[in-house]
Parts: C-alpha cells; structure tokens; sequence
C-alpha cells in the first residue's frame, strides 16, 4: 500500500513537471491562437496575452482570403496553395528518390558506395546560406527563377540527403540472402526494388515523407530568395505580414494567417506523429 | 554426364586465400555433401557456384556449360538458403512463383508448376499465406518449394536445416534425402553437420581452411579418413587419435603404446602396406569409440578380431542408448561406447574389448594417412 503510494507521489510530480514545460513550450502557440478570436481593439486595448471577451471568427475568413499581404488582397490562401503546390511534389520527388539511392547503397555494394554515401549525407549538414548563389545560377539557367517549379526543384535535391539516409539505414536490416534469392529468380535491380523492397518500406516512407513535409513547408529562405509577389511560399508570405504589423497592427487578422500557415504542418503531426516514431524504431523484416 | 565441374577454383579476400584450388567433378543425380567447420569456405564455394560471388580464379562447368561469366539468374540453379530467404511481403504463392513471373513463363506452365510442387511438398493449403504466418518447417518447405519448381540442373542447398529445432531437423533431414530418390536431381548441399554429411550424401567433401581435405563416399569418409583432420572432424564422438610406435610382430603390425611404461600395451594392427616404411618409427593411432567397448563384445560377430585389454576408467557419461566411457590409454584419454548396461567404476581398471581391423594410422608430420 505505501509502495502504491510512493509511486503515485511519484507519478503526479512526473506529470507535473511535464505539464509544466510543455505549456511554457505551448504559451507562444496559445497566445497566437486566442489572438486569432479577438478584436483587434481588444488586443490594442489590454494586452497581447489575454483571453478574448467574445469569440471572433471574422479575424480567420479576413485571413484567409481578404487581408492585403504585399498590397495583393486576398488573403494568405492563394500562399498556401503556393506551398502545396511546391511542398506535395518536392515531398514525393524526395522520398523516392531517398528510397531507390538508399536501396542501391544498402544493397548493391559496389565500389565506393560509403563515399557516395558520405557526400549525400553531408548535404544535410551543409548551410543553406551557402548553396544560394549556386541555386540561383541553376534556376537561371533552366528558367526556373520565380516559379513553384523552380523550387520543387531544389528541394526535391535537397531533401533527398536526409530521405537517402533514413532509407538506406532502414534498408541495411534486410538480409542479403533475400537479395541472392531474387538474384537467381532472375530479377534485376528496378524489379527488386518495386516487388520485394518497396513493399517492406511502408513505416520509412511514412516518416520521410513527414519528415520532407515538414521541413519542405517550413523551409523560408529559398522561398524568399527565388520567389517574389503572387508565387511566393507562405512562409514567405508571414515574413511580410510580420513587416506590416509596424504600420498596420492587425493582431487578430494576423494572428488567425499564422496559425492557418501552421495548419498542414499540425495536421501531419497529429495523425501522423504516431507512424513517425513507430516507423523510426522499426524494422524492416519480422 | 559431368553435371558440375569445379577446376582450380580459389578466392582471395585481400591477402586471405578461403579457397586454394578446388577441384570437384560431381555427377549427374549425385548427392554431394560440402562439410567442414565454419570458416572453411564451404559456403563462399556455394556462392561462386551459383554466381552469387566471382571466384578469384578457375573454372565453372554447369552441365557442360562453362558459367564463369553467366549471371546467377542464367544458370539454371535454384537454391536453398539457410534463413529461407522467403520475400516477406509476398504468399507462399507468389514466393514460389516469383522466378516464373521473372522469367515470363507462361500463366498456365506457372499454374500446373505450382500445382505440382505444392502438391509434393504437401503446402497446398498454405498457398494464401504470407511466409510470417508460417512455422519454421513449413517455411523450410516453401524454400524448397520455390527451389523445386524451377527444375533446375542444379540444387544447391546452404545450411538448410540449421535453423529448425533437432526433431524437425531429423525429419526434415529424410524428407530431403526422400526427395532426391524420387527426383534424381543433382545437389550441392552445404553444410557444418556431419550426421547431415554421412546420411545424405552419396559422396561427401570434408573442406579445411579453403581446401579439399578428401572427396569420397561416406563410408570411405568415415573408416579411411585422408587425414587427421578428417578423421576428428567427422564422427560424433569424433575417432580417438593416440601416439604410438609402430613394430614388427610375428603375426603382423604391432602398436606399441606407452613403451617402457608399466601400462605398455601392444595392439595387434591390420595389414597396412605403406606402413612398412614406419617400423620402429611414431605414429598415430586412430580408433573409432565404436570400436572399443566392453569386455566380451564380439564386433559383427567376429571373435577372431577382438583384443581383450585392461584399462583404467576416467568417467562415464551414460546418454541412455550406450554408455560413453572415458579411458586411459597410457597418458591419453579416448572414448569408448559400452552398452548401456554396462556401466564401469570411475578409477578402476576394467576389461575392455578394442577391434582394431578398422585401425587408421597416420603420419604424426604430414597428418596424412599411412595407406
């Protein structure tokens, strides 16, 4: 009985410990979403942080698709779609590609396969500062300054470092004999991959592609640099919505843009967040 | 007709040789058993004859056919491997199938193919499963299955008993051997068991360090081992080697064991031509455990063969079916098999029964049997 006891105590300073960092964690987001329902007088008359008088909705449909951003006046939706348009494919492109150069380097040894190996990865650890000039050289060269497709692009090189490494770590759990009995099957390199490798790979592609999801929407600086006006990326379309705040304080209508960009990043989180961690600490054959 | 011929094949990781030279000539039907401990390069040979690997240098025949640059899919081989290797994502159907599909046989040759082999391995009724809803001896079967169908020139099978457990392992053992009567197929068949090696084989090869200690049938494995190693590694328990002197007795070879020690004991020996060459000269002596036991015992009826000695016990293992004996023979310990009944007093000395017309001797240099 006192063992019981013990533990409980043990147990309500555990959770409240948690509870604790997780809502200092949480204040910024809190804060974001309760200014979205109030008035912006409300906002300017008391304080930032505070709970709203009554609920205001108008703040998210102004948001969506009213609110000038860049003197265009049509809210953040036509950004959004900018960055679905370049986060689905670039997010796809990526994976793919992370999964067959993953599959050749866990599987197909041949020579210098770490090397190779060691370049890709060390695309992740390289600054994107860096990469800038040579990026903004390539997309003149191929027409592709200022368009969606310019950055699906980038992208789907970028991420390929990080989805290469996921999948080829993921890959290294399959035996080699499944391999050499595929071998003298008679199947060859495309025909493995699609009939016996990729049908294992389900919980690494779930957390690459979440993974490149995230990353690839969140991602600002390439955005702001090679797009501009209409075809810019929300998170580029926030940095100047944060500008005008000087001049115009919009809390509110502000606040609800922030958190409507946020929107698909949460969604993946929470009914994907479970596959991630699962996927991460599985392995690929029973 | 040469159903597979292996000359000169050797393999170098780096500066390590796991293969010197290999040279096997198998038969067409034949059996062959490559045993060795682990390490010897039994399966890296396995892998060269599949093309799963490039041997460093030598020569493949498949049928007549020479395979050194024939990849392993054009190589009419199948193979059998120690974890099964089932594709984990597919049924037992499409597992068995797979290499038909790869191939572009046509839908109904793939169909009576499966039929038939489903049938004869009796995993009809598994056919919708996937190989993780399957038991061990039943995904063996499935192996086999995917290995069969093909009707291949060549089986070659890696460990493929040596993940299941002892009892499964016995019988899957005679399913095999069942199998190969019925098919007449040529098998290469892999593996550190050398109960599996004398049982199935209709010729074994013993390999050690990356070479071919002998090639032979099993009985000839087993009472004219080409060497030492052979003769311990094969056999459970494994032949007891002793030192000795050899001499000229009136009736023939004598083995002199222990000489001017108050144990000294002279063993009558077989006739063994090349042994002249060692009178007076050491040797090896080597006794099976079969072939010592109680005092009394006639060896296949034969009075005439048995020599009566009296020797000190060390210890006793009975397992139940014999009576394991340890025994001082001067300084050495060997190992006797006594019926069970028979169980002797640690520290005393009893009468033992030796037939010595299976006596191997060997050269204590070059390890290699006296003939």
């Amino acid at each position: 009985m006192n063992r019981t006891a013990t533990l409980s105590w043990n147990r309500v300073a555990i959770y409240a410990a948690l509870i604790f960092f997780s809502l200092i964690y949480l204040a910024p987001f809190a804060v974001v979403l309760l200014n979205s329902v109030r008035d912006v007088r409300e906002i300017v008359g008391s304080s930032a942080i505070g709970f709203p008088k009554e609920l205001r909705l108008s703040n998210w449909s102004a948001a969506w698709n009213s609110y000038c951003i860049n003197g265009h006046c049509a809210g953040i939706a036509p950004f959004i779609w900018n960055s679905l348009a370049i986060t689905v494919p670039a997010t796809l492109i990526s994976t793919m590609l992370g999964a067959l150069n993953g599959y050749s380097l866990a599987l197909w040894r041949f020579k210098g396969d770490n090397f190779v190996f060691a370049l890709v990865v060390m695309g992740i650890f390289l600054p994107e500062q860096m990469k800038l000039i040579p990026w903004a050289t390539v997309l003149a060269e191929l027409g592709l300054s200022n368009t969606a497709m310019g950055l699906v692009f980038i992208h789907s090189i970028q991420g390929m470092s990080f989805a290469t490494l996921f999948c080829r770590n993921y890959y290294l759990a399959i035996p080699p004999e499944l391999l050499k009995a595929a071998h003298i099957d008679g199947a060859g390199f495309f025909r493995i991959f699609w009939h016996i490798v990729l049908p294992l790979s389900p919980p690494i592609l779930i957390v690459t592609v979440i993974w490149q999801f995230t990353s690839i929407w969140n991602e600002f600086l390439y955005g702001v640099t090679f797009t501009s006006g209409e075809q810019q990326p929300v998170t580029a379309a926030l940095v100047a919505l944060t500008s005008q705040i000087a001049q115009a304080p919009e809390f509110g209508i502000q606040s609800a843009a922030v958190v409507l960009a946020a929107l698909p990043t949460l969604l993946v989180y929470i009914f994907g967040g479970r596959f991630f961690v699962r996927g991460l600490t599985a392995g690929a054959v029973k | 007709m040469s159903a597979l011929q292996i000359a000169n094949v050797s393999k170098r990781f780096g500066n390590v040789d796991v293969l010197k030279e290999i040279n096997l000539d198998i038969q067409s039907g034949e059996f062959v058993v490559l045993v060795g401990p682990s390490g010897c390069g039994k399966s890296t040979l396995l892998s060269i004859i599949a093309g799963l690997e490039k041997a460093t240098g030598g020569d493949i025949e498949i049928a007549g056919r020479a395979v050194n640059d024939i990849p392993a899919k054009d190589r009419d081989i199948a193979m059998v491997f120690q974890s099964y290797a089932l594709y984990p994502t597919m049924t037992v159907r499409q597992n068995i199938t797979f290499g038909m599909r790869c191939r572009g046989v046509a839908q109904a040759d793939q169909q009576k193919a499966l039929d038939d082999t489903a049938k004869l391995l009796q995993i009809d009724h598994l056919l919708d499963r996937k190989p993780s809803q399957l038991s061990g001896g039943q995904r063996q079967r499935v192996a086999m299955g995917r290995a069969l169908v093909r009707k291949p020139l060549l089986f070659l099978f890696d460990e493929p008993l040596s993940n299941l457990d002892a009892k499964l392992r016995v019988d899957m053992r005679m399913e095999i051997k069942r199998l190969h009567n019925r098919l007449g197929a040529t098998i290469v068949y892999v593996t550190h068991d050398q109960i599996e090696a004398m049982t199935l084989a209709s010729r074994v090869a013993v390999m050690h360090r990356g070479e071919v200690q002998q090639f032979a049938d099993p009985d000839t494995i087993y009472d004219k081992p080409a060497n030492l190693f052979v003769a311990r590694f094969m056999g459970s328990p494994p032949m007891n080697t002793v030192p000795a002197e050899l001499e000229a007795g009136p009736a023939g070879l004598v083995a002199v064991i222990g000489r001017g020690s108050p144990d000294e004991l002279k063993l009558p020996l077989p006739p063994i031509e090349g042994a002249r060459a060692y009178l007076g000269k050491e040797i090896i002596l080597g006794i099976r455990p079969e072939c010592i036991a109680e005092s009394g015992r006639s060896f296949g009826g034969d009075r005439s063969s048995v020599t009566e000695v009296s020797l000190p016990v060390e210890m006793i293992e009975p397992t139940g079916a014999e009576t394991m004996t340890v025994l001082k023979l001067g300084e050495h310990v060997i190992l006797g098999r006594l019926a069970p009944d028979v169980r002797p007093t640690p520290g005393r000395r009893h009468g033992f029964a030796l037939d010595l017309r299976k006596a191997c001797l060997f050269d204590p240099k070059t390890e290699w049997r006296i003939q």
